[in-house]
């Protein structure tokens, strides 16, 4: 056949000399690089004692937002449910009561807000979508679990942490 | 003390030899031979000839009953397959063993019951008096044996070239 | 023979096999240690500090596993086969000097060898090539094919090394003119290791040493990639591990012999100066430790072997037993032979 290009190159296997025959100088070069390695760092990282950083576009756990006196950002506008296309997201909005003035910032808030995390591919629309900056994906690995119903968060797993009063 | 060992190992030897005969299953067989040839070992040991003991220690048990084993293990014979003698093959055994019988016992009847054994060196056994014993007086039967060994292999690995020539 | 005699040299065969457990026991460890290094990882190191408690918890789940004999199994033979591969590997440690004799402030000479009978080396020799009693038996009581082939792999390969290595002792015999192992290594004394007039011979021992214990590059017996586990497939629990043990102890004691045919067992030099500094009871000890970091080293070299050479094919091994180790072999004698003759004359 034509070759169709002119890059082939023609392989010519020349006969073993006697060093290569002998198998004995090969060995020896094989054996100095295995014991080379013998001497290098590992690239183990002993993972729950360390972990490995993640880049700055890493994308894991969803994490609810708080603003700076506390309150919770989220206002149960549904964009993000909206925009999940693995319809991840559900969520029940609720009024707030006057005495719950600290705790949320707008006048409606979502009472219930689970995301599952087996349907959810970490796509990173919802945090695009919301127009409160209330939602990041800026958490670890999602941990393993063994029941299907363990991996629905809940508002318990998603809001993150208080500020603390100073 | 002696004595009694020799008569211990002795019955042992003839226990597993009739066990090689009387096992059905020819792997046993084998394994009953390897075991009656560990008995000739320590009758070896027990005459103080240590070199002979080790060397039927590595050719018999070591390396010919492996070879059994691996012949016997490759064609897999097992009791259910074997095929039945004929009874005239049957009847030719039994002859040919009741003279087996008949010789034996003439011979024994022959034979003199003999003073035991002495050696005139006890340490004849040991590898340096054994090699001058063979490389002395019996250098030529000794070089002459192993050219019948040196034939016997040419002659094997003729018969496995046979086609191509 | 008086009592004494008899306590002492239970005590010896106790320690020697105790430490022949040990070092079987953490050369799993140390192997999966020096794969991992070998390798860029870390190997081992949840139990305990750096892992030391590993082999441990091996020994643990191996006792702690299901026994299991499958139905149509020779039970008795299933069962001999590996106590036969732990027997055999064991009592090759029976003639190795493990080092020179202690003198007691009694008076007493107490040798570090269970026994100095005068064909040491043919002992060791026929030690090893009953050593694939064990997998034969194992493979074939298992009843399974693999298991059978694997048994049968081991035998030819054990038979065709064996020849290449007898050969390759006959040498070094031509050179010390005796078989006792004690007598041979006290003939090395200081730097005058055998391994320094039978370079060639000593060669040739390993390729065969690591032929006859089965590991890498040769481990045809157990290769997973055609024959599953090989010979111990059908084998789980506490037999398994005997086996695997077994193949451990078979390293060790290769190394205990190569040490002490060719790398002078527990001569090192400068050991006459040591002698003079340390007195009489302290300067054996430290010869025994010197035999041991040789084993040791030896043992790192069967590893470091292991995790870099690709397993032979079948023929190919054959080839290299018969066609060249074994041709070497021969005309190593007749040159080793040629040469005694000129040096005696002249």
């Amino acid at each position: 056949m034509e070759p169709l290009t002119s890059k082939k190159k023609i392989l010519i296997q020349k006969p073993l000399n006697f060093a290569e025959r002998m198998y004995l100088p090969a060995l020896g070069k094989g054996l100095a690089i295995t014991i080379s390695h013998f001497f290098k760092k590992e690239a183990t990282i002993r993972y729950p004692e360390v972990q490995r950083e993640m880049s700055i576009n890493w994308r894991g756990m969803h994490s609810l937002k708080r603003d700076e006196n506390g309150k919770e950002r989220c206002t149960a506008c549904g964009l993000c449910a909206l925009s999940c296309p693995a319809e991840a997201i559900t969520m029940i909005a609720a009024e707030r009561k006057p005495e719950e003035k600290d705790l949320y910032r707008e006048e409606k808030y979502a009472a219930v807000y689970e995301i599952n995390m087996l349907r959810c591919i970490f796509c990173g629309l919802c945090e695009e979508a919301c127009p409160k900056e209330a939602i990041y994906l800026d958490g670890p690995i999602v941990p393993s679990d063994y029941l299907r119903k363990d991996f629905i968060y809940g508002k318990d797993k998603l809001v993150e942490e208080p500020l603390v009063k100073k | 003390m002696g004595t009694s060992v020799f008569y211990l190992v002795a019955f042992l030897s003839i226990f597993f030899s009739l066990m090689v005969i009387f096992a059905k299953n020819p792997v046993h067989s084998v394994l009953y031979l390897i075991v009656t040839f560990f008995t000739f070992t320590v009758h070896y040991i027990l005459l103080n000839a240590q070199f002979l003991a080790v060397v039927n220690f590595i050719v018999y048990m070591g390396a010919i009953m492996v070879l059994f084993l691996f012949v016997l293990m490759l064609l897999n014979l097992n009791k259910e397959n074997e095929p039945l003698k004929s009874g005239l093959v049957k009847v030719v055994g039994i002859v040919a063993g009741c003279c087996l019988v008949v010789t034996l016992i003439g011979s024994l009847k022959a034979t003199a019951v003999s003073d035991p054994l002495v050696l005139q060196n006890p340490n004849l056994g040991l590898v340096k008096n054994l090699g001058k014993e063979l490389f002395g007086p019996f250098m030529l039967p000794f070089e002459l044996s192993s050219i019948l060994l040196l034939t016997a292999m040419v002659g094997a690995v003729l018969l496995t070239k046979k086609e191509k020539v | 023979m008086d009592i004494s005699f008899v306590i002492e040299k239970f005590v010896l065969v106790a320690i020697i096999f105790g430490i022949s457990l040990v070092i079987a026991m953490y050369s799993t460890y140390a192997e999966r240690k020096v794969a991992a290094f070998l390798q860029d990882r870390l190997g081992p190191d949840r139990a305990g500090p750096f892992g030391i408690l590993q082999p441990l918890a091996d020994g643990l789940k191996m006792f702690m596993k299901e026994e299991i004999i499958p139905t149509h199994a020779n039970k008795w033979l299933f069962m001999v086969g590996p106590g036969l591969a732990m027997l055999t590997a064991c009592i090759g440690t029976a003639v190795i000097p493990w080092g020179s004799p202690i003198t007691t402030a009694a008076g007493r000479i107490i040798p570090l060898q269970v026994t100095d009978i005068n064909v040491g080396v043919l002992y060791i020799f026929g030690v090893v090539s009953l050593s694939v009693y064990g997998v034969m038996i194992g493979g074939w009581a298992s009843n399974n094919k693999y298991s059978l082939l694997s048994a049968i792999r081991a035998a030819s390969q054990n038979i065709s090394y064996e020849v290449a290595m007898g050969l390759s002792i006959i040498a070094l015999l031509l050179v010390t003119n005796t078989m006792s192992l004690k007598e041979i290594v006290e003939m090395q004394h200081g730097w005058h290791w055998n391994v320094l007039y039978q370079p060639l011979g000593f060669l040739l021992f390993i390729i065969c040493a690591f032929a006859e214990t089965n590991r890498a590059p040769f481990d045809l017996p157990e290769c997973e990639t055609e024959l599953i586990g090989g010979y111990h497939t059908e084998y789980s629990s506490m037999k398994l591990g005997f086996y695997l043990f077994a193949e451990y102890i078979n390293m060790f004691v290769s190394s205990a012999v190569m040490a002490t045919l060719y790398f002078g067992g527990y001569n090192y030099p400068g050991m006459d100066w040591v002698l003079t500094q340390v007195g009489p009871v302290i300067a054996p000890l430290i010869g025994t430790a010197v035999l041991f970091a040789k084993i040791f080293a030896f043992i790192f070299f069967f590893m470091w072997v292991r995790w870099t050479i690709p397993r032979f094919r079948y023929d190919q091994l054959m080839h290299l037993g018969w066609k060249v180790l074994i041709p070497i072999a021969i005309a190593n004698v007749i040159v080793t032979g040629i040469v005694i003759a000129i040096v005696e004359k002249f």
